[in-house]
């Protein structure tokens, strides 16, 4: 059994939540929030933590040098440095829209990395 | 000389968001005044994710939330002149501005909108001891480079202060293969969302170094370490406990100052605390016709909040320029005990609709009770399970209540043990 400390932030309270994790790394029980949003945020975090990748790449013809992009939804956190590196080898032609593909399904986790500003 | 209805000075997420909702309101003739070469304010080098949960109900970029506005603005009639710099408005509301097109150009407006948001404090506001070195800017500064002009300013960093940006940066420049060292921070709390706590620092291992600030730079054409030290509980450095840390980067994250030499020269009158002009409850400063929204106003963290702020203050213009703006008699708005401050400063008595006071708290409270009173009559009492320095409150005022107060009396927001 392993304890596990973490501080939700699901809302500005953010409450210190407690989780016990079992051997295989099951959640047993999840202590200290406040609400049942508390409870899905530590059972997430422990078992498969996601964050939303932003970043920059390469513009040939624009006026800027790089545009900015994000992934679409979030990806596994585990992976953001593998998918930097995707990022990096890319380089776009201008003119580029919000809101375009830039890289599909980035390391096979179904996620689009896709362009967040219009680059002329 | 031009004449518009209403001038816009600065294009950022307030300025939009007040020319939009003057011209929805029916105001005519509008113009935005931006001195960069494009509209969108600071949210262009905010490429992180996080604005919008609350106006749009979706977790977008800052270019992609500026990018709305940008595009209703470019649907509408509201001129745009980009690449202007606004240089002076007189006791009349006659504008002055200059660009390469026009030259110097003078503009009558009827009401004016100030929304120049805010700028970094910069070293200089600080007293490190050290030579010139490079490599020693804003954390706004550096982001400016890295997602803007696509080059990394350095490759080892210590951040100080423990601001959103500063955070924000921490993880930009991670991401990028650089080491952030530490993140250091005189106050014994982070000034930054608990959000950006966890993803910009747990997430990578930064460690948060509460209780400590950087007291000496070192290296004379780069910068090649910084010395920091805990500091007592008067945030005065304990000797003793001085470290040394190589690096060839230092980030300052210690504060927004609202961008106001405009409004000081003008006779503006600032609110002390906020240090942006103090305000009724449309937004219209002490200058008859002149609104300020956004960071210009006071420092915000969610620019979803600038928008709501800065519809307010474009509607308040819209009612100024038909005639239809109340005004008269007012209820002044007070912060005490750990209630830094609030806006509106004031409330006309007169006003048409219920009012939201804005605030902030000086220091981390919790399970308390917010209480408004006016003299000693308890008007309304909340509890609070947390508010933080970091996070803008507010709590609604209603409008019969408003009416039901004497005037020249002062509604006092404070905080009291639950
Ligand atoms: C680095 C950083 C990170 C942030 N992260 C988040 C976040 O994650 N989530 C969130 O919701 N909010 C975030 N914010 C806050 C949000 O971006 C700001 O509150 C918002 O952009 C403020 O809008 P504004 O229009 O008042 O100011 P700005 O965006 O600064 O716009 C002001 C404009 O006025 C122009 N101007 C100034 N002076 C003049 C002049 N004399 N003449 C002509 N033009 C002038 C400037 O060029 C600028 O374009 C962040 C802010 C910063 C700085």
């Amino acid at each position: 059994m392993t304890k596990k400390e973490m501080v939700c932030v699901s809302c500005p309270i953010g409450c210190a939540i407690t989780v016990e994790l079992d051997d295989s790394n099951e959640v047993v029980s999840v202590t200290g929030n406040t609400c049942p949003r508390g409870d899905k945020y530590a059972r997430q975090e422990c078992t498969h933590p996601e964050r939303m990748l932003t970043s920059t790449v390469k513009l040939e013809g624009g006026k800027l040098p790089v545009v900015s992009v994000k992934s679409a939804s979030p990806i596994p956190k585990e992976m953001l440095f593998e998918a930097m590196k995707e990022i990096n080898k890319v380089t776009l032609n201008a003119p580029v829209k919000i809101g375009d593909v830039v890289i599909k399904n980035i390391l096979g986790t179904g996620v689009d990395i896709i362009a967040t500003n219009d680059a002329k | 000389m031009l004449s518009y209805d209403l001038a816009v000075i600065g294009g950022g997420p307030a300025g939009m968001a007040a020319a939009l909702k003057a011209r929805e309101e029916g105001v005519e003739k509008i113009v935005i005044l931006e001195r960069a070469d494009t509209l969108g304010g600071i949210l262009e080098q905010c490429i992180h994710t996080g604005f919008g949960l609350h106006y749009f109900g979706e977790e977008l970029s800052g270019p992609e939330y500026a990018g709305r506005f940008i595009k209703q603005v470019n649907e509408s009639d509201i001129e745009v002149k980009t690449d202007t710099m606004v240089l002076d408005i007189s006791q009349d509301n006659v504008v002055t501005a200059c660009n390469n097109v026009d030259g110097l150009i003078t503009i009558k407006a009827t009401a004016i909108v100030l929304a120049m948001g805010c700028r970094e404090r910069p070293r200089g506001a600080l007293s490190i001891a050290g030579s010139r070195a490079s490599g020693i800017m804003t954390a706004g500064t550096a982001q400016k480079y890295v997602n803007i002009n696509g080059y990394m300013p350095g490759k080892t960093v210590v951040i100080l202060g423990s601001g959103d940006i500063g955070l924000i940066m921490a993880r930009r420049m991670t991401l990028e293969g650089a080491k952030v060292k530490a993140v250091c921070e005189l106050m014994p709390y982070s000034g930054g969302l608990t959000r950006n706590i966890v993803q910009c620092l747990e997430d990578f291992g930064i460690p948060l170094r509460l209780s400590c600030t950087v007291v000496k730079t070192h290296g004379r054409e780069r910068l090649e370490g910084v010395t920091v030290a805990n500091v007592d509980e008067n945030l005065k450095p304990i000797p003793g406990t001085e470290e040394y840390i190589p690096c060839d980067t230092l980030m300052l994250s210690v504060g927004l100052i609202p961008e106001n030499e405009l409004s000081k020269n003008a006779g503006i009158e600032l609110d002390s605390i906020t240090n942006g002009p103090s305000v009724d409850e449309y937004r219209e400063t002490n200058h008859k016709g002149v609104f300020a929204c956004g960071n210009v106003l006071q420092v915000h963290d969610l620019v979803d909040y600038v928008t709501q702020e800065s519809q307010i203050a474009g509607e308040g213009a819209a009612k100024y320029i038909k005639g239809e703006k109340k005004t008269g008699e007012c209820i002044k708005t007070l912060g005490t005990n750990g209630v830094r401050y609030i806006v509106p400063q004031r409330i006309n008595k007169q006003t048409d609709k219920s009012v939201k006071l804005y605030f902030r708290v000086g220091k981390v409270f919790k399970n308390v009770k917010l209480v408004v009173k006016c003299g000693d009559e308890v008007i309304m009492s909340n509890k609070k399970k947390k508010m933080t320095p970091g996070e803008m409150e507010y709590i609604l005022i209603k409008l019969d209540t408003i009416k039901s107060l004497p005037a020249d009396s002062t509604l006092t927001v404070t905080i009291e043990e639950a």
